[in-house]
């Protein structure tokens, strides 16, 4: 018997792309598909998936769990334990169209969800960290049951097959946003299971990853440190969880974030002349060590207020970058982007650990 | 009494045919094993003295020398094994307890070689040390959970005092006493010129090795020798000795003999004196004692330097770093039952303690699980055999080694694991002045030097082949370890898979 | 000029030097047959001052040079080098350099009526006892770098 994700780590390489308009004007999933598509090649039939940010301003207050569920038993229980721990603003089945392609979904549901104050006053904890615990604890603990999408406004929709087909899958030109990512995943090995399709999310942060990180036990067991569990066993969830817990957990700024995951040589930290920047740099690397990324990849990460793309330290993976007007375009190759995108401004490769950040004006977050 | 039952355990074999009589034999054996007969003009041996250092094999220029095991065999017996007869005459002898030098030399399991190492194929590439980086250097000290930033992007968290490696490995504690001035001298610089650090042991600092202060690590053990405010301040770190791999709860005891004009000064004892270490720190019968000399320490030296507590891999060594960890130490230091020793009553060595590699292991995992592994180094020693076993260690969540052993042997040590005689042919452990000469730091150092680069570049490639440019990620990284060749228990306390799952 | 130079810091006094030189002074360049059958003197010779300080000692090879002056049958001559070198064809036994050298580095042989002194090996310009000295106590180095040497000691 093949192990499905969480029992074994998988390798897998993959195609991505990732959309935002600066002005946040918001466009549908069309061109997305159409980008992703077009590197049907770089993934293998075996999980593609979208986050789209923006998706439900009528519930933008409100937390946008999706999930997949086995059975409608365990979704009965999920039920139970949402119930007493959020008040349920709606629910619904995700609307999906039937595609040939498209094989053996699970049930796939939302709910827009906002948490008992009581139940976090009880715990002392801020209201993130609430929802992170109790989807740590549904994914951990119910067995059938994962959650995919944990934030507010925003969605993931990811299944097993080729990304355009699950683009289509769950009608993603119906859906306005003004960020959009997408994955195209070639795993090497597993039964293809829906949530181990990427992106991957934790309350806003959405990451869709090309690559295979070396370093990955070593950052999952120093995520683990701080109460995360790594139900998955993926790069991408490891990643995702690192970024929430230095920029969440430990309110550490963005561009110092990258600089851990990413950081510097240290022989360019010898180099370095001001001596308050080196010794940050030094600081950094030596307590969050075990945050470093390590091994070819490349990411997209998602969040409310943009995205941010980068390159592990010696560039082992493709990325390339785009700028039209107020759009910037991001993908692993750069005829993703010319696909719809003809006539860009600006295209370049960024360097290895070189970030990208393309952020929503001040006047639109 | 004339009866004596000691017979040789090796066997000098000298071929006459290239023997051209020069004496560089008996001049050199410390055992006065050769002699020089001008009545026949041969030279002789005599076997019993042996103890198969190689020192007159190296030497002799014809290379007419050979030592081999003897012949002498007793009756085969599986249970009453030839060494279990040895020792029961030589105590008959004596009366007194057996020292032994140098590690466990017994047939127990080396968990290294069941271990092994995974490699980049396709799915991602392997990385080639010789194009592109390869990071080595690790930070040794207690690390802050987070680090804050203000609101402006300044870091506010002031970093406790680290010490910066250039290479994951250090020069494990013997002190000078046990080890000649000559080989600390060469320690001292090889760690200089390494970027790495050095440790005195518990002999004091010799005045002329204050310098080297940067790549130093002082030791503070039960008996407090040569111990003063300005060696406390000499080095970068400072690190107390409660236990020791080759000796679990016992102390240590340097002979009179040992003790001349310069260890007497360094030691700060009267010339000619046993330096006896007791067991235990006579002020440290428990965890909160040993919180109190922490920073008794830290105050010392105005919390300028990582305070190190080194203990033996006992059985249950994960509870005990965990407290040693919250007692307020920088950085935990395990030795394994493997470890060396300049001497050390026999069944002590033999049978207390436990592998390093699950004292490691559980270390790691426990201290994770508290959420405390930050909060200190972890470095461990005691029969680190090479640059694979480093990797290893690493992997298994090490933050640095310590090589005690391995430097030796760079230095000349043959492992005839005779330290305690004093009488070392190699300048190493001893204090005589015609035998500490043998020993010269400058080519000595280079040695050391040699084998660190070395095992550098080992560690570098095998790195690149797992696809990981710094050690860092490597630190912990289990995934990156099979074992092979053990059962469920072990494979769950190392946390590792077996090889094909 | 290089020059051989014994640090007795170092020196082991295992005699070792005496054997490799005896080699290179030999026919055969064979160090069993030239220690076991050849009779040849050794040119270097480790001296004891006491138990514990040893150091070998061979020809200088002095810029003024007494056992040259005192040679009354120019057996023993400058080359173009500066080592001091000896021709036994030309000698006559006089032991006029033994008696004159200030150092005693020109002996006469055990075996025959010629002396012996070190020519530094000049053939190979690698002195066998320096590269076969196994505590680095015996060092072919540059006058001047010896010079400088002696600058750091003071």
């Amino acid at each position: 018997m093949i192990n499905k994700e969480g029992k074994v780590k998988i390798p897998s390489g993959c195609a991505i792309t990732g959309i935002i308009d600066k002005n946040g004007n918001k466009f549908n999933g069309e061109d997305i598909i159409k980008s992703i598509a077009l590197m049907h090649e770089r993934s293998n039939g075996l999980g593609g998936g979208f986050a789209a940010y923006g998706i439900y301003p009528e519930y933008k207050d409100f937390y946008a769990l999706h999930i997949f569920f086995d059975d409608f038993n365990i979704k009965i229980q999920t039920e139970d334990y949402i119930k007493k721990n959020f008040d349920i603003i709606n629910s619904e089945s995700i609307p999906t169209k039937k595609n040939p392609k498209i094989y053996d979904p699970p049930l796939i549901w939302r709910y827009f969800l906002n948490p008992k104050k009581d139940n976090i006053e009880k715990k002392e904890i801020d209201e993130k960290e609430f929802v992170f615990k109790c989807v740590m604890e549904i994914n951990k603990n119910f067995k059938g049951a994962y959650i995919f999408s944990s934030g507010k406004n925003m969605g993931v929709f990811k299944g097993v097959g080729y990304p355009e087909d699950i683009g289509k899958f769950f009608l993603l030109d119906t859906y306005e946003a003004y960020i959009w990512t997408a994955h195209g995943r070639f795993p090497t090995n597993t039964p293809g299971w829906w949530g181990g399709a990427h992106p991957f999310t934790l309350l806003n942060w959405s990451v869709v990853h090309n690559g295979e990180i070396s370093s990955y036990d070593a950052n999952r067991r120093f995520v683990e440190m701080y109460g995360y569990i790594c139900t998955l066993k993926t790069d991408t969830e490891v990643i995702t969880f690192l970024f929430d817990m230095l920029i969440r957990k430990h309110n550490i700024p963005l561009k110092k974030a990258i600089k851990i995951v990413v950081a510097p040589f240290w022989d360019d930290i010898e180099k370095e002349i001001d001596p308050s920047l080196k010794k940050e740099l030094k600081s950094i690397r030596s307590v969050y060590a075990s945050a470093l990324i390590n091994g070819p990849f490349s990411i997209i990460l998602g969040f409310e207020d943009g995205i941010l793309a980068l390159n592990d330290r010696i560039k082992l993976r493709p990325l390339v970058v785009a700028t039209k007007d107020a759009k910037t375009y991001i993908s692993s190759e750069e005829s993703a982007i010319r696909v719809i995108c003809n006539n860009p401004d600006k295209v370049w490769m960024p360097a290895g650990g070189e970030p990208i950040i393309a952020l929503l004006k001040k006047e639109y977050r | 009494m004339s009866l004596n039952f000691n017979t040789p355990l090796f066997e000098i074999i000298r071929d006459k045919n290239k023997c051209i009589q020069c004496k560089v034999c008996v001049r050199q054996c410390a055992n006065e094993v050769h002699w020089y007969s001008s009545y026949e003009n041969i030279v002789n041996s005599d076997n019993n003295k042996c103890v198969n250092c190689h020192r007159c094999v190296i030497l002799c220029p014809t290379k007419a020398i050979t030592i081999r095991k003897h012949r002498l065999e007793f009756r085969n017996n599986s249970n009453w094994t030839s060494n279990a007869i040895k020792e029961i005459q030589k105590q008959a002898d004596t009366g007194g307890v057996l020292l032994s030098s140098m590690g466990n030399p017994n047939k127990l399991p080396i968990y290294w070689d069941k271990i092994l190492l995974n490699a980049s194929q396709v799915t991602n590439p392997s990385i080639d040390p010789l194009r592109e980086p390869m990071e080595t250097k690790v930070m040794i000290g207690r690390k802050p959970d987070k680090l804050k930033f203000n609101k402006q992007g300044d870091l506010i968290t002031d970093m406790p005092p680290q010490i910066e490696l250039n290479v994951p490995i250090m020069f494990s504690a013997m002190s000078y006493g046990s080890i000649s001035k000559n080989a600390h001298e060469a320690l001292a610089r090889a760690a200089t010129k390494l970027g790495i650090c050095y440790n005195t042991g518990e002999g004091g600092l010799n005045k002329d090795f204050y310098k080297y202060g940067k790549n130093t690590i002082v030791q503070v053990a039960s008996g407090r020798f040569g111990v003063y405010k300005d060696y406390l301040n000499a080095g970068v770190g400072i690190e107390i000795k409660i236990g020791q791999g080759a000796k679990p709860g016992i102390g240590g005891h340097l002979p009179g003999k040992k003790v001349g004009a310069d260890v007497s000064v360094t030691r700060m004892i009267p010339i000619g004196s046993d330096a006896i270490s007791p067991a235990p720190h006579h002020d440290i019968y428990s965890i909160e004692d040993l919180r109190q000399l922490i920073f008794a320490l830290k105050e010392t030296t105005n919390y300028s330097k990582p305070i190190f507590v080194k203990i033996a891999a006992v059985h249950n060594a994960a509870a005990i770093a965990s407290g040693i960890v919250r007692a307020g130490a920088d950085v935990v230091v395990v030795d394994g039952f493997r470890g060396g020793t300049g001497a050390a009553p026999t069944r002590v060595r033999d049978n207390v303690g436990i592998p390093i590699e699950f004292a490691l292991a559980s270390i790691d995992q426990r201290l994770r699980e508290e959420g405390i592994r930050n909060s200190a180094s972890l470095v461990i020693s005691g029969s680190i055999r090479n640059s694979s076993d480093i990797v290893k260690a690493i992997a298994l969540g090490a933050d640095a080694v310590y090589i005690g052993s391995a430097a030796l042997i760079a230095m000349g040590c043959h492992m005839c694991r005779s330290c305690s005689t004093g009488k070392c042919n190699w300048g190493i452990a001893t204090q005589q002045y015609d035998l500490v000469k043998r020993l010269n730091p400058d080519i000595m150092y280079k040695r050391l030097v040699n084998l660190i680069s070395a095992w550098n570049h080992e560690i570098q490639e095998m790195l690149g082949g797992m696809g990981i440019n710094a050690v860092d990620s490597l630190r912990g990284n289990k995934l990156m370890l099979r074992g092979i060749d053990l059962n469920e228990t072990e494979l769950r306390i190392l946390g590792i898979k077996y090889v094909g799952e | 000029m290089k020059k051989i130079y014994s640090f007795e810091d170092k020196c082991l006094g295992c005699k070792l030097c005496e054997v490799y030189c005896k080699t290179a002074r030999s026919k055969s360049k064979n160090i069993i047959k030239a220690n076991k059958e050849e009779n040849i003197d050794s040119a270097i010779i480790v001296e004891k001052t006491n138990k514990d300080t040893h150091f070998a000692l061979q020809c200088r090879h002095c810029t003024d040079a007494k056992c040259i002056k005192a040679c009354i049958s120019g057996a023993i001559f400058k080359d173009e080098i500066g080592i001091v070198r000896y021709d036994k064809e030309k000698c006559v036994s006089c032991l006029s350099c033994v008696l004159v050298c200030p150092f005693g580095a020109v002996r006469k042989s055990d075996f025959n009526s010629t002396v012996t002194k070190c020519d530094l090996c000049f053939s190979t310009g690698k002195p066998l006892c320096v590269s076969n000295c196994p505590n680095d106590a015996i060092k072919f180095l540059d006058e001047k770098e010896i010079d400088d040497r002696m600058e750091i000691v003071k």
